[in-house]
């Protein structure tokens, strides 16, 4: 048990004192809080400005595109030809020309001329500001009143509630998809990446010939153990200075440097908003109305319906214990090669049942309770990655505990086997193992 | 005196192959051991049986006069043929955790590190990174960690290997002097040369089978073919003549009136029969039996045991 100790100990400090652990350390909240702040920093860098020009030939546009902070419209009766020479220098850089034909027509079409691309976000709001107008303009001279087709149409909102025990209990749908996919995608990649940290230190050790010194003073199966439980350590060690060091950048980034520009940008959207609801959805924004960052919030106010000490407690759980099963696997996959280049058709198969999860997922979400979401999410192969995504939609205590006790147990059972396959492995130099022979270690005597 | 080490009838296979069929062997304390045999023949096996690395499907190894178990890994030392280290670790590092592994206190193993580093007057690699230093050098600290929990048994495969005869020489030193100080010494090597200079008993195995075991000196006296070599001045037929049937002239080489002959007794034909009959033809200068080396049995037995085998399945 000491010795089992001691392989711990160095197998662990060997880890953490390496250059490339502090530089993963390091950066791996950086490319985090990358993802998080780069595209906010994009949103708040993208608004030049645009001049557009409309050749209004109808007349029934005119002064009737609100402006935007981004999108200045002018109106002019240029020649197309004209306008398009002057694109290049100014002052104008987009010319949008709306023939006659657009107010009477069925099927003609604005045209929208660019010298730099203005970007999604700007020919949406243009098309969906000329639909808006045309549409009023088409009523008005039908005599409809817009207010009456408004009342007449009014929104129906589904409100599904799920009862517990004759209560009514709060649920949300996106949210419990967010936090399992979350959860799953988490254990996903850290079993791959702790798992193949132990594949390339069995192969470290087996190609610097020191393996067999080691096991002459403990049982392989003890270098085994003592390797992936290390590395286990090492990667609670990193997971925990990733979520410090995450939190910590992104929220003091976020808090000094973009301060400013974040109100500006809520403002800025309210004006926008307020703009176009006063101009010309006066009466109708309602059915129209997506309003994003009220939904987040709402999602989050959903946050009390979770229970987060189960989900906590079970995705330790499923982590580690996946892990532990993944890593024996792994493991083993090193043993039984010379090099790392070698490993590819023995990893095969112990991606497949890790992707394969992910796939029953994706119908997991859609149907928390059907027979592959049960079945999946209790056999143990599959069951961190599957059971994590539907644990938030709520799982008979039964089924919870069977999951448990199955992938234990196949972690036991994996071990098992990975360790007979190891003890044998270490010791095959120069010999690129078969899959037959490797069936032929499993009954050697120990 | 019991035995350090005795081997019972230990049969292992492969899938494909016997490893061992039925060898038993017994190593004496205080004694060098060797254990020789040619690639394959099932030494490595054996030497991993005896350091409980993998086991035997049948038959047992008592360590002074215990079974085998793994509380007596500390008091064996291996140094396997294939041997290495952990090349990004520093000197210092790897063998406190190369001692601790083996049992040892962290003071006492870094006590006696401290005194072998400074024996090999390497004090001064502490620091350095396995990958700094020439293969010799790592072999140096790979013999350190081998011997630095005094084991009672210390099993060497093919210990000289990559060494400088200089750093050779040394290591050698230090194997007469563990043995003297008590420790039993398993040798398992290719190098006859360094079997006859150190080896106070051997086993030979081939093809799973140990073919023959003893002490060095009996071994070699058993296949003495009572030849001996002959430098005579004088008229090498006079000499021949002078022998007539008395004895076999294997090989003769010739310096001017110097010959030197390589003769074989015939019959129950004494040396002292022999030297009477030539010593009137000429004028002895030396003479001398020739004793077969362990190179010479080792070929001859390994080879007499294909032959047989060959034969007896021609005639199967």
């Amino acid at each position: 048990m000491n010795k089992l100790l001691l392989i711990i100990q160095r197998e662990y400090f060997s880890r953490v004192k390496k250059k490339s652990f502090l530089l993963m350390t390091i950066l791996g909240p950086l490319l985090m809080a990358g993802v998080m702040i780069v595209p906010v920093w994009l949103g708040l860098r993208d608004k030049t400005d645009h001049q557009v020009l409309v050749l209004d030939r109808s007349g029934a546009f005119v002064d009737k595109i609100p402006n935007t902070k981004e999108l200045k419209f002018f109106y002019g009766s240029d020649q197309l030809a004209n306008a398009k020479k002057k694109l290049a220098d100014g002052p104008y850089d987009l010319v949008l020309e709306l023939h006659y034909d657009l107010i009477n027509g069925e099927k003609a079409t604005p045209y929208l001329y660019y010298d730099k691309d203005p970007g999604m976000s700007a020919k949406q709001y243009i098309s969906n500001t000329l639909e808006n107008i045309l549409f009023d303009y088409r009523l008005q001279g039908d005599s409809i009143d817009r207010v009456k087709i408004d009342k007449a149409r009014r929104p129906v909102t589904l409100i599904a509630t799920k009862v517990e025990d004759g209560k009514d209990k709060k649920v949300n749908t996106e949210l419990n998809m967010l936090v399992g996919f979350a959860c799953a995608i988490a254990i996903y990649f850290m079993i791959f990446l702790y798992g193949s940290q132990v594949m390339r230190g069995v192969i470290e050790e087996k190609t610097n010939r020191i393996v067999e010194i080691i096991v002459s003073s403990v049982k392989p199966f003890q270098l085994m153990l003592g390797k992936i439980i290390g590395v286990a350590l090492v990667g609670l060690t990193q997971f925990v200075l990733w979520v410090v060091l995450t939190l910590i950048i992104s929220t003091t980034v976020t808090s000094t440097l973009f301060k400013d520009q974040i109100s500006d940008k809520v403002k800025q959207n309210g004006q926008v908003e307020q703009v176009m609801k006063n101009d010309i959805l006066a009466n109708s924004d309602k059915m129209q109305k997506v309003d994003t960052p009220n939904e987040v919030i709402n999602m989050f106010n959903y946050a009390e319906t979770l229970n987060i000490p189960l989900i906590i407690g079970c995705f330790a759980f499923y982590f580690l214990i996946g892990y532990l099963l993944y890593a024996a696997l792994f493991a083993s996959v090193g043993s039984a090669v010379d090099s790392e280049a070698d490993t590819q058709q023995f990893i095969l198969p112990i991606t497949v049942p890790m992707v394969f999860g992910f796939i029953i997922a994706q119908t997991v979400v859609t149907n928390p309770n059907s027979g592959i979401a049960q079945f999946f999410s209790i056999f143990p192969l599959t069951s961190p990655i599957v059971m994590m995504v539907r644990l938030p939609f709520g799982v008979p205590l039964w089924e919870l505990i069977t999951s448990m006790i199955l992938l234990v147990a196949g972690f036991l059972f994996f071990t098992w086997l990975a360790g007979k396959i190891y003890r044998t492995g270490i010791l095959m130099y120069g010999k690129k193992a078969s899959w037959k022979e490797i069936g032929k270690w499993l009954f050697y005597k120990a | 005196m019991t035995p350090i080490l005795e081997v019972k009838n230990i049969r292992k296979h492969y899938a494909n192959h016997v490893a061992l069929n039925d060898v038993s062997l017994i190593v004496e304390p205080q004694k060098i051991f060797g254990l020789l045999g040619p690639n394959g023949a099932g030494k490595t096996s054996l030497i991993r049986i005896i350091n409980q690395i993998t086991g035997p499907d049948s038959g047992e190894v008592l360590f002074n006069g215990e079974r085998l178990s793994p509380k007596h890994v500390d008091f064996i030392g291996y140094l396997p043929e294939e041997r290495g280290l952990y090349k990004k670790m520093s000197v210092g590092e790897q063998v406190m955790y190369l001692a601790q592994l083996k049992g040892l206190k962290k003071n006492d193993a870094k006590a006696k590190l401290t005194e072998w580093f400074k024996k090999f007057e390497i004090e001064n690699w502490w620091d350095k990174k396995i990958e700094e230093l020439s293969k010799g050098m790592q072999q140096k600290i790979q013999f350190i960690v081998t011997v630095l929990h005094e084991p009672q048994l210390l099993i060497l495969d093919e210990p000289f290997s990559g060494f400088d005869p200089i750093n050779a020489q040394l290591i050698k030193r230090e194997i007469l002097e563990l043995r003297d100080k008590g420790a039993t010494i398993i040798f398992s090597t290719h190098n006859m040369g360094s079997v006859e200079e150190l080896c106070d008993n051997i086993a030979l195995i081939n093809k799973a089978e140990k073919l023959l075991d003893g002490t060095v000196k009996d071994i070699r006296k058993t296949y003495k073919s009572s030849t001996y070599h002959i430098t005579f001045r004088g008229n090498l037929i006079g000499f021949t003549n002078a022998i007539w049937a008395g004895a076999e002239i294997l090989d003769k080489k010739s310096e001017e009136d110097v010959h030197t002959v390589t003769v074989k007794m015939m019959r129950q034909n004494k040396p002292n029969d022999l030297l009477q009959a030539v010593l009137s033809h000429a004028e002895i200068l030396s003479f001398n039996e020739i004793i077969p080396s362990m190179n010479d049995i080792f070929i001859s037995v390994v080879e007499n045991k294909q032959a047989l085998n060959t034969q007896s399945s021609f005639t199967e």
